[in-house]
């Protein structure tokens, strides 16, 4: 699908890379490789250090120690080959509201150093790739929220670069206006543009990445493709979908023979970490009914990244965030 | 879509920044209309409600108040709130990441300010016409007190920009901005700095806006200007450089 880089480098390579600002150390020797040809994504809770990494990669901010390098070229010595090789889509849309889609892409091809009617062109081109031709020439002001993010992801991508960095792309938008980024995204890297993207989502890094590096504390937690993960994590999970909310305490305490459950009150889940699938599937039901618990649903599967992750760093994503 | 050959120069990427703020500003009518519409409603009241309890030695307060007044406004313009907005909205990131000669992004801005304080001059001086200012000097001298202004707004505006990176949002650029009321009021833009107790005559005799406010007054009123015009364009020049410097370091920081 997409063709490797040319000169056979990694597109990301860091190596024991640091940061610190004053107290807070937001980077404690990140190592981490990123194929070329692939999209990859950054997963960790706030505070990981995955903006740092980006704002790295993006030549914004400079490594303390380590090395850092984008398609074999160093950031920190030649930043200015690297901008020519990365498109950044910030945390923020970087987009101008008071001019309209078009002039805003065609200013950042401009400044890209494209000429007037081959930035008009790239321009154009873009918005009909993002499916914002219509609303090309209207003011971004007028744009929704997720309008602007996908005219912000284009004006990363204007200048037809490498690598693309997306700093948390869908966070803030509503559900409907992230699928339709995820598409963006996904139509981008079908068109042969490699990705690497941060996120705190999980099913945004399930769904949209080839291979998922978890970040904690500045640190690589594991890498790997999404099945890889899920593998790591190395059992299957016991979940009970209790029926009402009373029985969910007693669910917890039938699973808690076969280990530690999980328990989520709001949608009344109980899920328990198992070694050997089937036949723990039936001990549970077993236990369940002893109990007479009113079930739902009871199943068995793969963990979820969600469950990867506490299995990997110790604590679950969100009460770390 | 392909990648292109070179990079932006200055000139390229110093215009498209510029074009950019321009267009922002000309896009949004409330940024033109607070700032023309507080600058004469100031000047109406300087001019009728202070003017005529202030003595300006045989000239009349509105030849008096019109220079200064046109001066002191370099003050209250709002680059360090706009230059904070870009920084906030991530505007300063997506620029540094681009291949582009980066002084060039702030001088863009700079150049755009400075043509919005021309903007401003020619409504302050055309309300003030309305309400009886004359200039009495012959028009080579009229034209050089208004270059003489816009290279001071050019100073100002590096001092903003400056001003805006440190704050980090435009409530804390405005809040910033109260710094520079002392040097409005305490200085020889509204009154005769003669008629200042001590302290206050010290602090103007040797702040910035007071050889500008005389060296444009002395100009339009067709008086020796007494190296006010000097002493005016070493303050331009010092302020520039220093704060264009401290402009440069902020803004690869930021």
């Amino acid at each position: 699908m997409t063709l490797p880089s040319p000169s056979g480098l990694p597109l990301v390579e860091a190596a024991g890379v640091r940061k610190r600002f004053g107290r807070v150390e937001a980077l404690a020797g990140l190592d981490l490789v990123a194929p070329a040809g692939q999209v990859l994504a950054l997963l960790g809770p706030n505070g990981a250090g995955k903006t740092t990494f980006v704002r790295m990669l993006a030549t914004l901010l400079r490594p303390d120690a380590g090395t850092l390098a984008v398609a074999g070229i160093d950031v920190a010595r030649h930043p200015e080959r690297v901008r020519r090789a990365i498109g950044l889509a910030g945390q923020h849309a970087a987009v101008e509201p008071a001019m309209t889609g078009r002039e805003n892409l065609t200013m950042v091809a401009r400044l890209f150093g494209h000429g007037r009617r081959a930035s008009r062109e790239a321009a154009g081109a873009v918005l009909a790739q993002l499916g914002l031709t219509d609303a090309a020439d209207r003011l971004v002001r007028t744009y929704s929220g997720g309008m602007r993010r996908r005219l912000d992801l284009g004006a990363s991508l204007v200048g037809a670069p490498r690598l693309l960095l997306l700093d948390e792309p869908t966070t803030g938008l509503d559900p409907r206006s992230r699928i339709e980024l995820w598409e963006a995204i996904q139509a981008l890297v079908a068109g042969g543009t490699d990705v690497l993207l941060t996120t705190q989502y999980l099913e945004e890094a399930d769904r949209l990445a080839d291979r998922i590096a978890i970040v904690d504390r500045g640190r690589l937690v594991a890498d790997g493709t999404p099945g890889e993960l899920k593998a790591r994590a190395g059992r299957d999970v016991v979940e009970v979908h209790a029926r009402d909310g009373e029985d969910v305490a007693r669910a917890a305490d039938a699973l808690s023979r076969l280990g530690e459950p999980a328990v989520d009150r709001a949608t009344r889940r109980v899920a328990v970490p198992v070694d050997a699938g089937a036949d723990r599937l039936i001990e549970a039901a077993r236990a369940l009914d002893e109990l007479d618990v009113a079930v739902e649903d009871i199943a068995l599967r793969r963990p979820t990244l969600d469950e990867v992750f506490l299995a990997l760093t110790g604590a679950p994503a969100e009460e770390r965030a | 879509m392909t990648a292109p050959e070179s990079s932006a120069g200055v000139l390229v990427t110093a215009g498209q920044v510029a074009a950019r703020t321009l267009r922002k500003f000309a896009r949004t009518p409330q940024l033109l209309v607070v700032a023309t519409v507080q600058g004469v409603l100031f000047l109406i009241m300087f001019r009728y409600v202070f003017g005529g309890a202030i003595e300006t030695g045989g000239v009349a307060y509105v030849d008096f108040v019109v220079p200064g007044f046109v001066v002191a406004a370099l003050l209250f313009a709002t680059t360090a709130a706009g230059v904070a907005e870009d920084a906030a909205e991530g505007l300063f990131d997506r620029l540094r990441s681009l291949p582009v000669p980066q002084l060039s992004v702030l001088a863009g801005r700079v150049l755009a300010d400075t043509a919005l304080t021309a903007w401003t001059v020619v409504t302050t001086v055309a309300v003030g016409v309305l309400v009886g200012f004359r200039v009495h000097a012959d028009p080579v001298d009229a034209l050089a007190a208004l270059g003489l202004v816009l290279v001071y707004g050019f100073a100002f505006t590096w001092v903003f920009v400056a001003v805006g990176l440190v704050a980090g949002s435009a409530q804390a650029a405005q809040g910033l901005s109260l710094v520079f009321i002392p040097f409005s009021f305490v200085s020889s833009a509204y009154v005769p700095v003669a008629t200042m107790p001590s302290p206050f005559r010290q602090f103007a005799e040797h702040q910035p806006l007071t050889p500008m406010v005389d060296a444009v007054r002395a100009l339009v009123l067709d008086r020796p200007p007494d190296g006010a015009v000097v002493t005016s364009l070493v303050w331009s020049a010092g302020l520039a450089a220093v704060f264009a410097a401290l402009s440069v370091v902020l803004y690869r920081r930021s």
